[in-house]
């Protein structure tokens, strides 16, 4: 750290969000798709019509257990459901189909660390994952005018996980680290494509500080469960703001925790700041009961085992499989998989066509991701695919030209999309050959005695003199031969 | 299984209150009094299961003895939505139409 640590710690809690990938409801056939006209994806189940019943979707069930077992969660044998009764015009049953006493998940951890050592790793516990479907969407004019909100009920019975985690995180920054990494993970084992802009991702955060005074008592401030952050740097910049807030408030009250109500604020985005929300005195009797529309979930060791198989290498574990199977630094692991899975595959196939990790890394971080970057779009539409980028580390490594020249021959295949060979020969890209390169170094020797006498008297970084200028005459030559080449021609000399 | 002797269980008009408020439900005066004594015998004559001695059994989680009941992720035709909200009290032929909601949904 290279600030001063502020006089107290800041706890912080997330209860995440997440949409899981099927196709169709959590309860019903009705579909998922995002963006619909309203009211397009209902049907009785999930309009809450008299007569109808939920049957649940096994596929939502299975991606919830996947999420469960990479969060490392213990998993129930015996799961069932719960009404959670409220009232809201997005939800037309008057209660959601939750879990309450017996979530089919619980007990597990996520770690999360920064390459660049920017804080210590962390092991963030969860304490349960359940599954439950969403609500409906309210929509008010405001400038309109009018007195109706109008309810779209299309993604009402939507199945979502929902992810608790102790309040093991120590700073804004880690818990936007920690967000980065669940969704990665998430993203990896196809739980869910996570896009906070279409709501697949909704983060609620609870904060507080905790205080030590002088008499060795830790005082805690009173927690705060923030709302409406539609980022992760909202989150950042919300947990941040909130910090300071109750730091400000601890300083003018002394208030503690359990003096008052917990107390929900809304993160106003624009204005950097967080708001006191209208305190809903009756919202938290939500007078859970068992479901008597869902019979009771079983889940043998076999299933687990099973779902434990298929769910593939998790971000952390494929990071150290690349370190040691490719070579590269923990730190060039980490943005290649950061990058998703499918540019790890990229990554691989050029590493595998090239015969070794480090020159296809270099490839990767200098060359094709910040191209990819500039361009935008998927690493699947990226033009220069892993064997034309193969094919010019090969060309480098052969002695045909060097590394800039190979990365002017890289921006040309990126931009016409023509193959290796034609760019090159089409640059007038040849390789120089011996008595080619031996007549240019003989030339340069000769109009340059300053340049010879220094590396006869011993200074043989001098020959680099001549490197610049054989280029300048063949920009095809190679600098490492010329370099090889004039040493010994100078050596010959004497 | 007549209990010898459960505990008259008092529900105050305090009680009846709430429960109507998160029910939804304006009550009146003499509403309320009537609902007070109505409800009270009701929770009265459940509560005869509070003398049975529960210790040695299971909750049980679901009358039916029946488990793991799933569907496929398999789509099926929704409503067409003129469908869908015909029966609404107000609607403008592609959302429900209610009064005002401002504020955040308390739901997920
Ligand atoms: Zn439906």
């Amino acid at each position: 750290m290279t600030a001063a640590s502020p006089p107290f710690t800041t706890v912080i809690g997330l209860e995440v969000h997440v949409q899981l990938q099927t196709k169709t409801k959590l309860f019903c056939g009705c579909v998922t798709t995002f963006g619909s006209p309203p009211n397009t994806q209902v049907c009785p189940t999930c309009l809450g019509l008299p007569g109808s019943l939920p049957v649940m979707n096994r596929c939502a069930f299975e991606l919830a257990l996947r999420a469960a077992l990479a969060l490392n969660c213990k998993i129930a044998a015996f799961t069932k459901w719960d009404r959670k009764n409220y009232f809201y015009p997005d939800l037309p049953k008057g209660y959601q189909i939750s879990q309450f006493d017996l979530p089919f998940s619980y007990d597990g951890h996520l770690e999360v660390s920064d390459p660049k050592g920017a804080f210590e790793p962390r092991r963030v516990g969860i304490i349960r994952v359940h599954l439950e479907e969403d609500a409906g969407k309210s929509m008010h004019d405001e400038a309109a005018g009018t007195a109706d909100s109008r309810i779209d009920l299309n993604r009402t019975g939507t199945p979502l996980c929902e992810i608790v985690t102790q309040p093991d995180i120590r700073s804004p920054q880690e818990a936007r680290a920690w967000l980065n990494e669940l969704k990665l993970l998430l993203v990896y084992l196809g739980v869910s494509d996570c896009n906070m802009q279409e709501g697949s991702l909704r983060v609620d955060a609870n904060v507080n500080l905790h205080i030590p005074q002088d008499d060795g008592r830790i005082a805690k401030t009173p927690i705060v469960e923030i709302k409406n952050m539609n980022s992760f740097r909202s989150v950042e910049r919300a947990l941040a703001y909130e910090a300071e807030r109750q730091w400000g408030e601890w300083q003018a009250t002394a208030a503690e925790l359990g003096s008052m109500p917990k107390q929900t604020r809304g993160w106003d985005d624009a204005a950097g700041i967080t708001r006191g929300q209208r305190h809903k005195e009756e919202s938290s009797d939500y007078r859970y009961f068992p479901e008597p529309d869902l019979v009771p979930v079983t889940v043998t060791d076999d299933q687990v085992a099973a779902i434990r198989a298929s769910m593939g290498e998790p971000p952390a574990v494929l990071r150290q499989t690349l370190e040691s199977r490719w070579e590269i630094s923990a730190y060039d692991a980490d943005v290649l998989v950061n990058q998703g899975k499918e540019l790890v595959g990229y990554f691989e196939e050029l590493a595998t066509l090239v015969g070794e990790g480090k020159a296809a890394s270099n490839w990767m971080q200098q060359d094709v991701l910040r191209c990819l970057n500039e361009r935008g779009g998927a690493i699947a539409d990226f033009p220069v695919r892993p064997t034309a980028v193969a094919d010019i580390i090969g060309r480098i490594k052969q002695g045909d030209f060097d590394t800039s020249r190979g990365r002017e021959i890289f921006a040309e295949v990126l931009e016409t999309g023509k193959p290796v060979a034609d760019v090159v020969a089409g640059m007038g890209i040849a390789a120089v050959d011996d008595s080619e390169l031996k007549a240019l170094c003989a030339e340069l020797i000769s109009a340059n005695p300053k340049i010879v006498a220094d590396v006869q008297g011993g200074k043989e970084q001098a020959a680099g003199g001549l490197i610049g200028q054989a280029k300048k005459k063949n920009p095809n030559v190679n600098p490492g031969k010329v370099r090889a080449m004039v040493l010994e021609l100078i050596r010959s000399m004497s | 299984m007549p209990a010898e002797s459960s505990p008259e269980p008092s529900l105050t008009p305090a009680d009846v209150k709430k429960v109507a408020l998160l029910g939804r439900l304006a009550l009146s005066g003499a509403e309320l009094k009537n609902l007070t004594a109505e409800l009270s015998q009701i929770v009265g004559f459940v509560s005869q299961l509070a003398a049975v001695d529960t210790d040695a059994v299971e909750p049980l989680a679901h009358p039916l003895d029946a488990q793991n009941v799933f569907r496929e992720d398999e789509p099926a035709a929704s409503l067409p939505t003129s469908e869908a909200l015909r029966s609404a009290p107000r609607q403008d032929g592609e959302c429900f139409l209610v009064p005002a909601v401002l504020g955040d949904s308390g739901s997920a």
